[in-house]
């Protein structure tokens, strides 16, 4: 265990910058996002929920695949060079580190993602708990200890100190080069840092979500309730609650025609989208609700269904905090909750 | 957990398709042409199985899945019969012999030609262009004679001139012993002295036995009443087989367009059987 003065963390930063990339939480314009370190910028790692995720880190909402242009005549296809460099992303809470355990399920299954991959692969994880979890917070309801995250090092914010564990050999590597700055921490701080966030998490209105409804045997179960007719009413079909969601991984392909050539890039969408199935001979989900329907089936059902149980929601209440109508997943998985059988 | 991205060795990503060159285009009907397609030095692009699908691009215009219609059995080139429908499709209709596409996959599962399909008695059942995925079938049980049964290929489309292959089907099946083809088309026409009528009540006429497993492509409709007649000269769901179309982005179903229940038709189909179809949400 080690530890550095909240005071010294610009020092940190600034060391971890100085050999690579940094994502940490910045605000900007009174909200908190991840972005790259740069000397002037406002880190901001006392905000619990940056207002997205950080999944763009590793999947970023546009990315370019290839470019097509012509040579003498020819089509030449030149695939977009993957990362090769390695980075660190600071302060990644505990829902959405567990929430790249879901995207590795889609984009490292076979046929691997490689552009996906790769930054999975350079990316090195600090995970920081959360001191004071919130309202909408629910990640207790899929197993995620948020006083303990996963992650290459875990960190922990308590009295005038961060607390450092490294957790895997990509962990121990970063923190063996950050050795001059940190300093031996007490294991009991961490003891009480966790006890104190456990305390709060027992107080948490969503404590007792349950789930017993949901999972693989609900692909059968849950599609045709009635329920979803009533569920999706004021649906607006924003698609906010796709991006904000740290596991929402829908896309599309489309081209830019830079004049000199087509570049194809791919950009996040959303099945809220009434385009979304749409091809030239129909579309096979014409209504809002089916598309409502979707979304919770899928992470609720047919995701766990194919992942050995692993839902595709790691609870972290961005969407029970952006809905403009007041929809979300916990109330899709409360109403199933209380049906007879 | 995977290899190294930074190897040199590593696989080009399966997003990034093949250049192919379009070495011949057929005019099927006034809305169908059949693409042959080889890799810029000749040849193949890939090797691909009955039923599978690919994706065929062209730059700035568009990217859809289209059912590979040649089969596996010919080796100098893929075909794709594609009908007139939407941006892409025009624009490909618009094409030349030697105009260069860009194709990726193959994708999907394949009709289980080598298992469940060997020497048993086939059916094809097929209306308007969905001979397309059929087609492939067809060869390749042609091209694979011994290992299969007695062949009956039922196909209809609006008219006589929408048949797509026809020279194909009347210079070639037909002309195969134990192969007999069943064409009609939905209203009587001149110069046409075959059947009359659609696909389901054609089918209902020819009176099949259950003693072979059916394969059904075509429209929604024709599928609903296709199945709805088969059931009633008493085939069982897992003696029929068909395809599911769906929008698809990235073939490889990670982008989430064609996920219906926990399967998406992209890599789990577009091969189904209908005892599997019956286990999914009804959404397709």
């Amino acid at each position: 265990m080690y530890k550095i003065k909240k005071t010294d963390l610009p020092k940190l930063y600034e060391a971890i910058a100085r050999t690579q990339e940094l994502y940490l939480p910045v605000s900007s314009a009174g909200k908190t996002n991840f972005a790259p370190w740069t000397e002037n910028i406002q880190p901001d790692i006392d905000t619990l929920k940056t207002v997205r995720s950080p999944k763009d880190v590793f999947f970023p909402q546009c990315e370019n695949l290839y470019t097509v242009t012509r040579e003498e005549g020819k089509m030449k296809i030149t695939p977009e060079t993957l990362e090769r460099e390695n980075f660190v992303i600071f302060g990644i809470r505990a829902c959405d580190v567990r929430a790249l355990a879901v995207l590795d399920k889609v984009f490292l299954s076979d046929p691997m993602d490689s552009y996906y991959a790769a930054r999975r692969e350079h990316g090195v994880i600090v995970s920081l708990a959360c001191g004071r979890p919130d309202v909408s917070c629910f990640c207790g309801t899929f197993g995620i200890d948020c006083a303990k995250p996963e992650g290459d090092v875990a960190t922990w914010l308590y009295g005038e100190y961060l607390y450092w564990q490294p957790q895997t050999p990509k962990g121990e590597k970063l923190t063996a080069s950050l050795e001059k700055l940190l300093e031996e921490g007490e294991e009991t701080a961490v003891e009480e840092a966790k006890a104190a966030i456990r305390a709060i998490c027992d107080k948490l209105p969503l404590k007792d979500l349950s789930l017993e409804k949901w999972g693989a045997e609900a692909a059968k179960n849950n599609f045709d309730s009635p329920l979803w007719e009533e569920l999706y009413k004021g649906c607006l079909a924003c698609g906010t609650c796709t991006f904000v969601c740290p596991t929402c991984q829908c896309y599309d392909i489309k081209d830019y025609n830079t004049g000199n050539g087509v570049q194809r890039y791919r950009c996040w969408d959303s099945c809220m989208y009434s385009d979304f199935t749409m091809m030239a001979h129909g579309n096979n989900r014409t209504s809002q609700m089916q598309r409502f329907r979707q979304r919770f089936m899928h992470k609720l059902a047919y995701f766990p269904a194919n992942n050995q149980g692993m839902f595709s929601c790691v609870g972290c209440g961005r969407c029970v905090d952006k809905c403009p109508s007041h929809l979300n997943i916990v109330k899709v998985i409360k109403a199933f909750g209380k049906e007879e059988n | 957990m995977h290899e190294c991205t930074c190897n040199p060795g590593f696989m080009r990503d399966t997003l990034i398709p093949m250049v192919g060159i379009i070495t011949d285009i057929r005019e099927e009907t006034p809305d169908v042409k059949t693409f042959r397609v080889n890799a810029p030095g000749g040849g193949k692009l890939f090797e691909h199985m009955p039923g599978q699908c690919a994706m065929v691009c062209a730059p700035g215009v568009g990217e859809a899945m289209f059912s590979i219609t040649s089969s596996p059995t010919n080796k100098e080139y893929q075909e794709f019969s594609i009908k007139r429908c939407g941006v892409l499709t025009e624009y490909l209709h618009s094409m030349q012999v030697g105009d260069e596409i860009m194709v990726r996959g193959p994708y999907g599962n394949h009709f289980p030609v080598e298992t469940e399909l060997k020497g048993k008695n086939l059916l094809f059942i097929a209306g308007g262009i969905a001979i397309a995925p059929l087609r492939s079938v067809i060869n390749y049980v042609l091209d694979n004679r011994e290992d299969y049964g007695e062949i009956d290929i039922l196909y209809g489309s609006r008219s006589m001139d929408d048949l797509v292959q026809r020279k194909e089907i009347e210079e070639v099946w037909s002309k195969i012993p134990g192969v007999n083809v069943h064409l009609t088309i939905d209203r009587e026409q001149e110069g046409w002295d075959g059947h009359v009528g659609f696909v389901p009540s054609y089918l209902k006429e020819l009176a099949f036995d259950t003693n072979r497993t059916a394969l059904l492509c075509g429209p929604p409709i024709m599928i609903k009443f296709c199945l709805q007649g088969l059931k009633e000269m008493g085939f069982a769901n897992e003696q029929v087989y068909t395809t599911l179309e769906l929008r698809m982005k990235c073939g490889v179903g990670k982008c989430g367009r064609c996920n219906i229940g926990t399967k998406y038709v992209c890599k789990d189909g577009p091969v189904f059987r209908f005892d599997e179809i019956d286990e999914l949400p009804n959404e397709y």
